[in-house]
């Protein structure tokens, strides 16, 4: 419960902090609308010379588009930035400062930054499955939606699990700026389904890095091509990477303490 | 002359040496940039596949050789970003580079162009290795691969003068953020960035054909690459010149307008 309010006064004030700069709303429109234009076009050039790719249509890998884009703002708004800033305490030495916060750290950590207009993106992002779903016949089941929102939920666990693990590297190896560029090389490869991949990179995009179940997952849930072992094997590797996350970052931090001593 | 020769031979010097020291830095950033052509050739094999193993004049085989090549293409094209125009101005160096004899034009080329040999050498084990993976095919003439050679020249110093341009916004305005963004999106599709133009719908390659982008990305590729007529390997070579005499043009008038306003503004 206390956890609970401690997340809502941060991102209260992480929102309010935002509020003032309302120009970047605009800002992140216009660039958020430009990535979008350049994907519907690079979508519109591969369905230009073939009607299907690997098996998936043209509105279903607009879905997988917006499962796509719909993380990717939420990664941008809430996960990435408390990352990057646990990486800079971690080299300044400042990450003393929270730890010394009588609350659980990890918690504390994760919620401290927020970029509240990134979260354009999540909308984009759901409007762009709308459309999708529109195009496919529009029926969607509550529990093709609650399965969606499951698939959903564990994707981002993933997602964050892993930039928490790629984050604790800062605690061995201070110089850690080209992270942000390999996760984002890495997630690019998301906007297109695992399937299409050679099968060495999409072994190493579902288990080292998990791309393929944070978004193609979701996708075949929203499509109906879901089946229930995945949708287990999802769960399961969301609960096993947050659980490894864990331990990492509790070795992590016990280098912290021995590295500022 | 000689003095201007001497710059660029030092200046490039220095930047070999400083980004050699750099090596393990630059090869991450190599490696991470290798995620984008990597994504196309997996997109464009299946399409090619699927459509029984041609699309748009290109087999899996020479999608490969084609985006493999790009790695190449992609890193000559790397120059002085707009961003770093902005810091330029913003941080005052820029007046510490007009007090200098020779034109800040010439200390970026010099430093750019050092750094690619750097590049191209960190390249070769690179593409070794992609080639080993992706198998391509790759059987260039040695015109193609002579002109090919000079052709990724005339694509960095095309990009080096378009972004120049670009970054001399900052002379009227600081709020340029989303004109860049603009900009990049649009070089990306009509470059051959993306795709190889060939895969374009005719309008838009009509639109190209104005443009100089592709002469930046898509024709040092399709040199080596494609299976270009002479004709138009020597042509291609020459409109690049042409678009090179066109930037510096534009770029002096624009150098010579912005830096009187800039004097007004720091004076």
């Amino acid at each position: 419960m206390n956890a609970l309010r401690l997340i809502y006064h941060y991102l209260r004030i992480g929102v309010m902090n935002e509020l003032q700069y309302q120009i970047n709303f605009w800002l992140q429109l216009l660039q958020s609308s430009v990535a979008l234009a350049v994907g519907l076009v690079g979508l519109s050039l591969v369905f230009q010379h073939t009607s299907d790719l690997a098996g998936w249509s043209r509105a279903e890998l607009l879905a997988v588009m917006g499962v796509h884009i719909l993380i990717g703002g939420v990664v941008a708004a809430l996960i990435q930035p408390n990352m990057l800033r646990l990486m800079e305490d971690v080299k300044d030495g400042t990450l003393d400062f929270a730890l010394l916060k009588p609350v659980e750290a990890q918690l504390l950590v994760s919620v401290r930054e927020i970029r509240l207009w990134r979260l354009v993106d999540l909308v984009i992002g759901v409007v762009l499955l709308v459309v999708a779903l529109l195009q496919l016949g529009g029926r969607l089941s509550p529990q093709a939606l609650l399965i969606f929102g499951v698939a959903l939920l564990c994707g981002v666990i993933m997602i964050y699990s892993f930039w928490l693990m790629l984050t604790c590297v800062a605690f061995w190896i201070v110089r850690v700026d080209e992270i942000l560029n390999l996760f984002e090389g890495l997630y690019a490869a998301g906007r297109w389904p695992v399937g299409i991949y050679p099968g060495w990179l999409r072994a190493i995009l579902t288990f080292l890095v998990p791309v393929a179940f944070a978004i193609t997952v979701p996708a075949e849930a929203l499509t109906g091509r879901l089946e229930v072992t995945t949708l287990a094997l999802a769960l399961a590797l969301a609960g096993g990477l947050f659980t490894l996350a864990r331990i990492v970052w509790r070795i992590g931090l016990r280098h912290y303490a021995g590295a500022s001593a | 002359m000689g003095g201007i020769l001497d710059l660029y031979w030092s200046m490039a010097r220095t930047a070999v040496l400083a980004q050699f020291q750099y090596r393990v830095a630059n090869y991450f950033y190599m490696i991470g940039m290798i995620a984008e052509p990597l994504i196309y050739l997996v997109v464009w094999s299946s399409v090619a596949v699927a459509q029984g193993g041609m699309v748009g004049g290109y087999t899996p085989g020479t999608f490969a050789a084609y985006y493999i090549v790009w790695t190449l293409v992609r890193n000559m094209n790397i120059v002085i970003t707009p961003y770093a125009w902005e810091w330029r101005i913003k941080q005052g160096e820029l007046s510490a580079a007009l007090l200098r004899p020779v034109h800040l034009l010439h200390t970026d080329i010099a430093y750019f162009a050092g750094w690619k040999f750097v590049v191209i050498l960190l390249w070769f084990p690179l593409a070794a290795l992609l080639a080993l993976i992706f198998r391509p095919t790759l059987n260039p003439s040695l015109l193609e691969v002579g002109v090919f050679a000079l052709a990724i020249w005339g694509a960095f110093l095309i990009r080096m003068l378009l972004l120049w341009l670009m970054g001399m916004v900052t002379f009227w305005t600081t709020r340029v953020s989303a004109l860049y963004e603009l900009y990049f999106a649009v070089e990306l599709i009509l470059s051959g960035r993306l795709v190889p133009m060939s895969l374009l719908p005719d309008w838009a390659r009509n639109l190209a054909g104005w443009l100089p982008f592709q002469w930046t990305f898509g024709f040092p590729i399709e040199a080596l690459v494609g299976q270009l007529p002479p004709e138009q390997l020597l042509g291609g070579l020459l409109i690049q010149l042409l678009w090179i005499g066109l930037g510096l043009l534009l770029v002096q008038l624009v150098w010579r307008v912005g830096i009187r306003r800039y004097g007004a503004v720091g004076g």
